[in-house]
């Protein structure tokens, strides 16, 4: 970790944003995790995401669970508020929290440790639910706060760093959050954020639950030989399907690709997503097909990373539950109570 | 054995089958003798089942108004021969029987003592309709008609409830009302009378009959709660159906829901949510039993650390584990008090009634916000899921919603100073702000880890003691604003005094009366919240021999009394019941004269007093 604080001062030749934030206003508290740890390059992706995409950083929540990537919120978008929760419910703290004020952005972050063991029901159920997210999995397949034992995402014959080896079967999360209904689903690698912020910035306008499983080595406790989360491993077997060109409010081509790289896709609030593909057999809109891809290639041991399937319809769960378009944090008395004439009409009706 | 006979004061007990449709036409009973003026008090006893087990309707008629259980029962109507055997000999020496008598029983099936009325209702059921299902449901009614023969209960009373029951499904109205005469004549041609009445009277006044589930979701309406997130366990399943529904009437419309209810995947998740909602700035609760308590302790410890205010109602039930589920307790006292690890400590409501769990819901939500922590509403059920005739619920339009200290983007910009945990008033509550305020001020990063008075991570042990002592503080700030204790003084200056809660009032208030006719004289305090204000310290310091009066088997308040207030163990003596029934004014009565007499405490006389 660094001990050396970053000054605060800009340099006043840094580039604003439309909203006037230069980049280092997306930054957070000094990390505190190890030199080389994978979670802080996704720090940075989201950091550049957010200054990308021109998001105000105070309408962002951050919500975590506990462990090592559940500290990183702390670590980018320094005025927004924040909260670190208990051991694998972040997601049920930030669906209440979704449901009291519709108008934020909401980013879950957790670990394999919080979301594929202990935290795997919520997992599954905020999924289900259609909660309008980003959810990042933050995936090394160790326990690193504990030092070093697996998690459930290891890898079966993966070996830890003492030498044991792994003889349970993984959880694979993307396959889990595909089958649970997330509307965007994609797996990324934190050495690679060329890919991984594209990613972020699509799964920020999905109107959904977005879902990125992110590969990020333990510099600590899992990047030796024998593990199949290690920088080394994961660059050898690291298998992309396409790379997002760009997202656009407009929903207009401006077609320098060749035709048949390129998908469209033409969102539930007018957003486009637009992929180059690197393998034109995955349709990323069609969720049987992504199932099959994604178990396919990992039968072969490879580990594919991109948009694996976003659902151009997908729903939030206050469209299912048919919820105000104000937040319900502002609602008021006028709002809320009935009043004391409806109480005496209920009062008679009890007699 | 000369029969029982009484006018507006017995107890009438229904055995039936569950699933089998009693409870609709068993609560028109004791709603049509309401109507009638007379207070009724039923109880429903039921099994963990959906099909097929026994079940129980046990309804107190008494003029006099008094609304616990009795004990013992006067007239059975004993419909499930399952539980025959028992039934018949709870029946009280001089009882009545009522029975279906389509089976011919052998002698040994009744006793001597009680008065048999048999009726042949099963015959007449298939004699009247080809449908088996009608030939079930309507028996229900047939035997309301014949009660009503032989209770003297105003048949146009019972008709009445009949068609607002059925009002706009006037295919159902005609057959149920046709039910009933065929009941009533069957009883005037062949039934004999019997010595127990209804007599017109005044007693119900305008009060209202409604069970503390229903009281406390329409709390939770009035109050402002606009998250709610749930799982099912009963007895606590019918407040948020019935949030659900009172929102579905007053809070819809066009625009949208102005609520939102989640029914979770498991305790953990619905606390979770609500703890979510909380700290975002919507009013959020959550309405469950023991076990449900048991799994959100972990999120409760969190509320009270990171300070987020969320309402809890809980439901008790026997204890521990799954314990007795339909049956009905005082025993998650402490379990809330003192709810997870770490030193915790936990601002918990008592109401006595539906008209308690209404007002006590929407302060919950205000004391939740004022104080920014977990606060539990304590209700049973025995309140729950009862009805129960109590003073209509009331609504001050004038009231507002204390949203307690929330900073906002104006006062951020006026250049207040904001530390998330930093106490600027003296009384443990810092300010919070709602995520999104402010572009650059007040955004503040929360967690169950330990922090300094701004909310930056650290485990610096004088941070630490600083919150713990600030919540502290709070706490005592919590004693003045929870609802105050009802104190009841004897006629005459007593040594005595009895502590109580919750759903023990009613047979306690009978209690008193009762062991104030035997001559004995006792003061009441009437516990309606934890942390204990003072009042309750100056009563125990006001008297010599105290009774603490539970439902549960380790005097679990009393615990509370002693740890908290310091009181001497040996000065509360503790009164409990706990075998799943509501307690009686019986049991209190027994229990508490016995012992005075055994310690053959001498009550204060009048000429003694200095």
């Amino acid at each position: 970790m660094t001990y050396i604080a970053k000054p605060r001062l800009h340099h006043p030749t840094l580039v604003r944003n439309k909203v006037g934030y230069t980049r280092r206003d997306y930054e957070g508290r000094i990390s505190t995790l190890c030199a080389g740890c994978g979670h802080d390059s996704i720090s940075a992706s989201i950091i550049q995401a957010c200054w990308e995409m021109d998001i105000e950083p105070h309408r962002v929540a951050k919500l975590s669970g506990i462990g090592c990537s559940s500290k990183t919120p702390d670590y980018f978008l320094g005025n927004s508020h924040g909260f670190n929760t208990v051991h694998g419910r972040m997601p049920s703290v930030l669906t209440g929290a979704n449901l009291a004020n519709r108008d934020l952005l909401y980013l879950g972050v957790s670990g394999d440790g919080d979301s594929a063991s202990i935290g795997l029901g919520q997992f599954a159920h905020v999924m289900r639910r259609g909660v309008n997210m980003v959810y990042i999995l933050e995936n090394n397949g160790v326990y690193g706060l504990t030092k070093g034992q697996f998690s459930a995402t290891a890898d079966e014959g993966s070996r830890s760093k003492r030498g044991a080896v792994n003889t349970d079967a993984p959880i694979d999360t993307v396959s889990l959050a595909l089958i649970m209904g997330a509307t965007f689903v994609a797996r990324g690698f934190s050495g690679d954020k060329r890919q991984l912020v594209p990613l972020i910035k699509a799964a920020i306008h999905h109107p959904g639950a977005a879902f990125i499983d992110v590969i990020s080595p333990c510099v600590a406790f899992n990047n030796h030989a024998g593990s199949t989360k290690s920088y080394d491993y994961v660059r050898e077997h690291n298998d992309a399907v396409n790379r997002i060109d760009f997202i656009d409010l407009r929903p207009e081509v401006t077609g320098d690709a060749a035709s048949g790289e390129v998908i469209e896709i033409d969102q539930h609030d007018g957003t486009v997503l637009r992929l180059k593909c690197i393998d034109p057999d995955h349709d990323p809109t069609d969720k049987i097909a992504a199932m099959n891809y994604v178990q396919r290639h990992q039968a072969k041991g490879e580990i594919v990373t991109g948009l694996l399937y976003a659902d151009p319809h997908a729903r939030d769960l206050h469209e299912h539950i048919g919820s105000v378009a104000r937040p319900l944090n502002q609602l008021g008395e006028r709002d809320l109570c009935p009043g004391a004439d409806v109480l005496v009409r209920i009062n008679a009706s009890l007699r | 054995m000369k029969p029982i006979a009484a006018v507006n004061d017995f107890v009438v007990k229904f055995a039936n089958v569950n699933g089998s449709g009693s409870a609709s036409a068993n609560e028109l009973f004791a709603r049509s003798i309401l109507r009638m003026g007379v207070p009724v008090s039923p109880r429903n006893i039921f099994p963990s089942n959906i099909q097929g087990l026994p079940t129980w309707y046990e309804v107190r008629v008494n003029e006099r108004g008094w609304l616990g259980r009795r004990g013992g029962v006067d007239l059975m109507v004993a419909m499930n021969p399952q539980t025959w055997d028992a039934d018949v000999a709870e029946i009280e020496p001089g009882g009545y029987l009522f029975y279906d008598s389509s089976k011919p029983l052998p002698p040994s099936k009744f006793r001597e003592d009680i008065t048999v009325v048999g009726m042949p209702l099963t015959e007449l059921c298939n004699a009247t309709y080809a449908d088996p299902r009608q030939r079930q449901l309507f028996k229900n009614i047939i035997y309301l008609g014949a009660l009503s023969i032989l209770l003297d209960i105003d048949p146009d009373a019972i008709s009445r409830l009949i068609g607002e029951q059925y009002k706009g499904k006037e295919k159902l109205l005609q057959p149920n009302l046709h039910a009933l005469t065929l009941g009533r004549d069957y009883a005037k041609d062949y039934l004999n009378p019997i010595g127990l009445k209804v007599r017109r009277a005044n007693n119900v006044g305008d009060r209202i009959f409604i069970d503390g589930n229903s009281a406390a979701a329409l709390g939770c309406v009035y109050g402002g709660a606009t998250v709610c997130a749930w799982y099912p366990i009963t007895p606590s399943s019918s407040v948020a159906e019935a949030f659900e529904k009172y929102c579905g009437k007053f809070r819809g419309g066009e625009g949208g829901n102005r609520y939102a209810i989640v029914q979770a995947e498991d305790e953990l998740a619905s606390i979770g949510m609500c703890v979510g909602a909380g700290w975002n700035g919507a009013r959020s609760f959550t309405a469950t039993s023991g076990p449900g308590i048991s799994l959100m302790t972990e999120f409760i410890g969190l509320a009270y650390f990171a300070e987020i205010p969320v309402t809890l109602i809980d439901v008790q039930r026997g204890g521990p584990s799954t314990g007795m589920p339909t049956r009905t307790q005082q025993a998650d006292v402490l379990a809330c008090a003192y709810a997870s690890h770490g030193d915790t400590k936990h601002v918990l409501l008592f109401p006595e009634d539906p008209k308690e769990c209404f007002e006590h819901a929407a302060a919950a939500l205000d004391l939740a916000d004022r104080l920014q922590t977990p606060v539990f509403v304590l209700t049973d059920l025995d309140i729950g899921m009862n009805q129960r005739l109590c003073d209509p619920l009331a609504w001050d339009d004038a009231r507002t919603y204390d949203r307690g200290k929330v900073m906002t983007h104006e006062m951020l910009e006026a250049g207040a100073k904001f530390g998330r945990y930093l106490d600027v008033d003296g009384d443990g509550i810092p300010y919070r702000t709602y995520p999104g305020t402010h572009p650059t001020k007040g955004g503040y990063f929360t967690r169950g880890t330990t922090k300094n008075a701004y909310a930056t991570y650290s485990e610096a042990g004088p941070d630490y003691v600083y919150n713990v002592q600030r919540l502290l503080r709070k706490l005592e700030t919590a004693r003045q604003l929870v609802p105050q204790p009802v104190v009841r003084h004897a006629a005459q200056r007593t040594r005595i005094g009895v502590l109580y809660y919750g759903s023990t009032s009613p047979a306690m208030d009978e209690a008193v009366a009762e062991l104030e006719s035997a001559g004995l004289h006792i003061d009441t305090l009437r516990v309606r919240a934890f942390p204990f204000p003072d009042s309750v310290t100056q009563f125990i310091e006001d008297h010599d021999q105290l009774f603490v009066v539970e439902q549960n088997r380790d005097g679990q308040l009393r615990t509370l009394l002693v740890n908290e207030l310091g009181i001497d163990p040996a000065r509360l003596m503790a009164i409990l019941h706990y075998d799943g029934t509501p307690i009686t004014a019986r049991f209190i009565t027994a229990e508490i004269g016995g012992r005075i007499r055994a310690l053959n405490i001498e009550p204060l006389r009048k000429d003694k007093v200095a």
